[in-house]
């Protein structure tokens, strides 16, 4: 059959949504499309980046793909691919590999990828273990930066010790280290995981070929931690209902209480009440340090920014402790279940030499796991949160001073334009005079908050330009899970159904329920018992809403994903990789299949 | 065995030659099904030897064996009216006192006085006799309700041994009339909620780490003669986790007939949509499934059926042929250096 060859819309085809002109001009001109960019293969990050991009938040692309490029191209080596490109058009940050094709050049790289990587594997243990030293002293350093303030008069102290610097310096400084951490931050966060993935890959590529039936899931199961830090905060969420019910106290939580209320009551109560506010500061320092996103977005608050979702959780944690129900992770059995599987698989292999090629995979699996589940708790969260929250010290100084009105406004300007107000500041403080920003800013703020809700409004296609023929490049495939099959099904998507939304299994089962479509973060408490989530990207943190949710759906997402071991984590059906169901789902449908749909 | 009579009780694998295949399956199963979590109907196997003691009672009578030695297989004819001759002697001359009393009273200890009725199959004790090439000796009968139809439906199943199909194949293969024998099953029936067929590895990809089960309302015929196209899934064999769930139209199912034997019969609307299994029903054919093959030690071809009260039968184990036949070819080579292995995904493609 001659059929044409389908591709996406041209990135020069794509119109910049009219009124936000001057908002998408303001992305550094390094991220716009240019001349070239229609020979190639893009696609919408949506997995990262689901929602339009404030102008300061672009900040995360370029640092991580600043640093995950370094580490694919020239520190690792990787033969086929190098980095990751991004262009950003209408809020949506579009991304494209650059494939090594060249047989020469493969070759010359593989001899150092081998000599570089296999140095990583082979001291896996040793490295991981400075790496967490150097993130936890990275941590360190970003809590011990001064919150931006400007005295009306330099301390006395500066005179007395011979400073001979003042304070407004102290803001161009403070900014500086905190955006240079970020960068360092991202860095350290690709030392380690293409080379996790992969080990993680090689033995999954195995088991397919060995059982070309096998579901990821059970091939997860088998290589899954279970001691990684970022299941620590859902852990200690049931530790703290369990104190609450041990402690008498927990006839204060109950769905749609007030925080501040149940917070203020416990205190009054003192004895058991204090006891159980001091479990709870225990548990958010630092295991509350985790944000209801991804990371990627300042509006992904903490929870010990914004308490309310792992409030949400203890409720239903509490009603399970008092039906006797054990909601613990029963650690051991896990691992022995683990065991188990890693055993069974093995039986049916037919030949020692499969069995044999098998432990090996299997025994690096496990030993770059820990990593790769690991890290998100260091970068993603922990560091993130302090970042964000710098940002916002400076967002409420400039308020102050009347750039804009509110702290949050700060998030409308890019990391270049807050450093120049910034500056802008420092100049007024030094000179007395009042600054330039007031009469600057605000009226750009309301115009890219304008930008951001009528992108916000708009959908782009999930692709752009010419289908290349096959996806190796193995950073695409690990970190998005998407392939040639996976481009076919998005191509395909207006012939199919429109009622009926296709992916890829994470975990298995069928369930019926009302379909919640959940844009943002922010709609999390529409969540209602029984429902069938229906979102672009899930993460850890959500964690705790998968005892209310019956199944879990998603636009994009590789079967590494946090959705897909989440809902492994708590037995609830999970789809990926739907392509693009959140703009077309209404909120109204039922019934949800993993596995086989 | 030299008795004309043996239980399922009394026999494995190792009675090939005497039981037939099915019958010495039956006979495994029947001591592998308590332990597996499923039971096999009770039953017996007319053995060859009552098979022996019929035939020596043909012979002197009149010749059987050089009969069929002087045939000419290319003539058609000849075969056909030798066939119709003798099969007609198998059917209606007297049966050895000793051989028919056997089975009249092994009949009333299975049945007793409650008529229950059953399945009267042909048990072949040659490997490529199961094989369907070897035309008519796959009989079954269905649904027998009384002793002295048993009796007669074991006449017909020995008398598959004379179709013409039959005889011109061993004549035609050098397969010595001397040798052939013919054991064969009287087993309970199960008056089926629904039956099919599972297979301990996956047909269409021979992965060993999947089942894949079919099945229908009512009698497993329906699904082994492909009347109904069955409801399939396919099941984790290991984490039991269930990644396809086929839910056919269904538009009839077998039943047992009145007067005997079965028939078909229309579905009303809201079975035939409705899946035949249970996710538990599911889960519970997987363990057995996986305890028959750990048993035999290799992937195995499974007929099943579901009671009206919810308990699991099985009614045959057989070693899946096709794919094991193609086994060996190792997915990978064990690396000197294990590091090696993770150029498959960063080598580029292979």
């Amino acid at each position: 059959m001659a059929e044409k060859q389908k591709g996406f819309p041209l990135p020069s085809s794509l119109k910049v949504v009219p009124g936000t002109e001057a908002a998408q001009a303001a992305y550094p001109y390094y991220m716009q499309f240019h001349d070239g960019d229609d020979d190639r293969f893009w696609f919408y990050n949506s997995m990262h980046f689901p929602e339009p991009m404030h102008h300061f938040d672009m900040v995360t692309a370029e640092a991580a793909y600043c640093a995950l490029g370094s580490f694919n191209t020239r520190v690792h080596v990787l033969p086929t691919t190098k980095g990751i490109d991004h262009r950003i058009i209408n809020g949506r940050v579009f991304i494209g590999g650059v494939p090594v094709t060249d047989p020469a050049e493969i070759e010359a790289r593989m001899a150092e990828f081998q000599q570089r990587a296999f140095y990583y594997y082979e001291h896996w243990e040793d490295l991981y273990a400075q790496w967490k030293d150097k993130m936890k002293a990275l941590i360190a350093e970003a809590q011990a930066l001064p919150k931006p303030e400007l005295p009306e008069l330099e301390p006395i102290e500066t005179t007395h010790t011979g400073k001979g610097v003042a304070s407004n310096h102290a803001l161009i400084d403070t900014y500086r280290k905190q955006l240079e951490g970020y960068f360092r931050m991202w860095h350290h966060h690709f030392e380690f995981l293409l080379l996790g993935y992969g080990a993680y890959l090689t033995f999954f590529d195995f088991c397919k070929r060995a059982f070309p039936e096998i579901s990821d899931q059970a091939i997860s199961r088998m290589v899954a931690g279970m001691e990684a830090e970022i299941f620590r905060p859902d852990e200690e969420l049931k530790r703290l209902a369990r104190r609450a019910v041990e402690l008498g106290v927990d006839d204060r939580f109950h769905e749609g209480m007030v925080i501040e209320d149940v917070l203020a009551s416990l205190d009054q109560l003192g004895g058991k009440g204090r006891e159980w506010l001091d479990e709870l500061e225990q548990s958010r320092n630092p295991w509350f340090n985790v944000n209801v996103g991804d990371g990627f977005y300042h509006y992904h608050r903490s929870w010990n920014d914004d308490l309310s979702m792992p409030f949400a959780a203890l409720p239903g944690y509490i009603e399970k402790i008092r039906a006797g129900t054990n909601i613990e992770r029963p650690t051991e059995k896990l691992v022995e279940e683990r065991e188990q599987l890693v055993a069974d698989y093995r039986e049916l292999l037919d030949t020692e030499e499969d069995k044999a090629t098998y432990d090996q995979l299997i025994t690096l699996a496990h030993r770059v796991f820990p990593y790769v589940e690991g890290h998100k708790f260091y970068c993603e969260h922990w560091y993130t949160n302090l970042f964000f929250n710098k940002i916002r010290e400076f967002g409420a100084l400039l308020a102050e001073h009347g750039f804009w009105e509110k702290e949050e406004d700060v998030f409308h300007l890019t990391h270049y334009e807050l450093e120049s107000a910034i500056v802008d500041l420092m100049l007024s403080w030094s000179s007395g005079s009042p600054p330039i920003g007031p009469g600057h800013w605000p009226a750009i703020v309301a115009e890219r908050k304008a930008a951001i809700t009528a992108w916000a409004e708009h959908t782009v296609p999930p692709a752009l330009g010419m289908v290349p023929d096959v996806i190796d490049d193995p950073a695409i495939v690990m970190l998005w899970g998407i392939t040639r099959e996976s481009l076919d099904a998005w191509l395909s998507d207006g012939e199919s159904n429109e009622n009926e939304l296709k992916g890829f299994a994470a975990c298995t089962g069928v369930v019926e329920g009302t379909a919640r479509v959940i844009k943002s973060v922010k709609e999390i408490d529409r969540i209602e018992e029984g429902d069938i989530l229906v979102c672009q990207v899930t993460n850890p943190t959500w964690s705790p809403l998968f005892q209310k949710i019956s199944a879990a759906v998603s636009d994009i997402g590789g079967l590494l994903r946090h959705q897909a071991s989440a809902a492994r984590r708590y037995g609830r059906p999970a789809g990926v990789g739907a392509g693009a169901p959140t703009p077309k789902g209404r909120g109204t449908a039922r019934e949800a299949r993993g596995g086989g749909v | 065995m030299t008795t004309a009579i043996a239980w399922f009780s009394e026999v494995g694998i190792a009675d090939r030659p005497t039981v037939g295949g099915k019958g010495g399956s039956l006979g495994e199963l029947t001591s592998l099904g308590e332990s597996a979590g499923a039971e096999v109907p009770p039953g017996f196997v007319v053995t060859t030897h009552a098979f022996e003691l019929f035939l020596a009672a043909l012979e002197e009578r009149a010749p059987v064996r050089a009969r069929v030695e002087a045939l000419d297989p290319s003539d058609l004819a000849a075969a056909n009216t030798l066939s119709a001759e003798l099969r007609a002697r198998v059917i209606e001359e007297a049966m050895p006192r000793e051989v028919e009393q056997a089975i009249l009273d092994a009949h009333a200890r299975l049945c007793g006085d409650a008529a229950i009725p059953v399945a009267v199959r042909s048990s072949a004790t040659t490997e490529d006799a199961e094989d369907a090439s070897f035309a008519g000796l796959q009989d079954t009968f269905l649904w027998v309700l009384d002793a002295a139809s048993t009796v007669a439906r074991v006449r017909e199943c020995w008398g598959s041994l004379y179709s013409a199909e039959s005889m011109t194949y061993r004549l035609k293969h050098g397969l010595p009339e001397e040798g052939v024998a013919m054991a064969v099953v009287v087993q309970q029936m199960v008056d089926a909620r629904c039956a099919g067929v599972m297979f301990t590895r996956s047909p269409t990809t021979g992965d060993k780490s999947v089942i894949t089960i079919e099945g229908a309302w009512g009698l497993g015929s329906a699904v082994v003669s492909g009347e109904v196209t069955p409801d399939r899934w396919v099941l984790g064999k290991i984490t039991g986790e269930i990644s396809v769930r086929d839910i056919s139209d269904k538009h009839a199912r077998q039943i047992p007939a009145e007067g005997g034997g079965i028939v078909e019969v229309d579905l009303p609307a809201e079975m035939r949509q409705a899946p035949c299994l249970t996710d538990e029903d599911l889960q519970k054919l997987r363990d057995i499934g996986r305890k028959i093959e750990r048993h035999y030690g290799r992937p195995q071809d499974i007929e099943w059926a579901v009671g009206q009260d919810g308990r699991i039968f099985l009614l045959q184990s057989r070693p899946e042929t096709v794919w094991s036949a193609r086994d060996a070819a190792p997915v990978a080579k064990p690396e000197a250096d294990p590091l090696k292995h993770v150029m498959s995904i960063f080598g580029g493609r292979r």
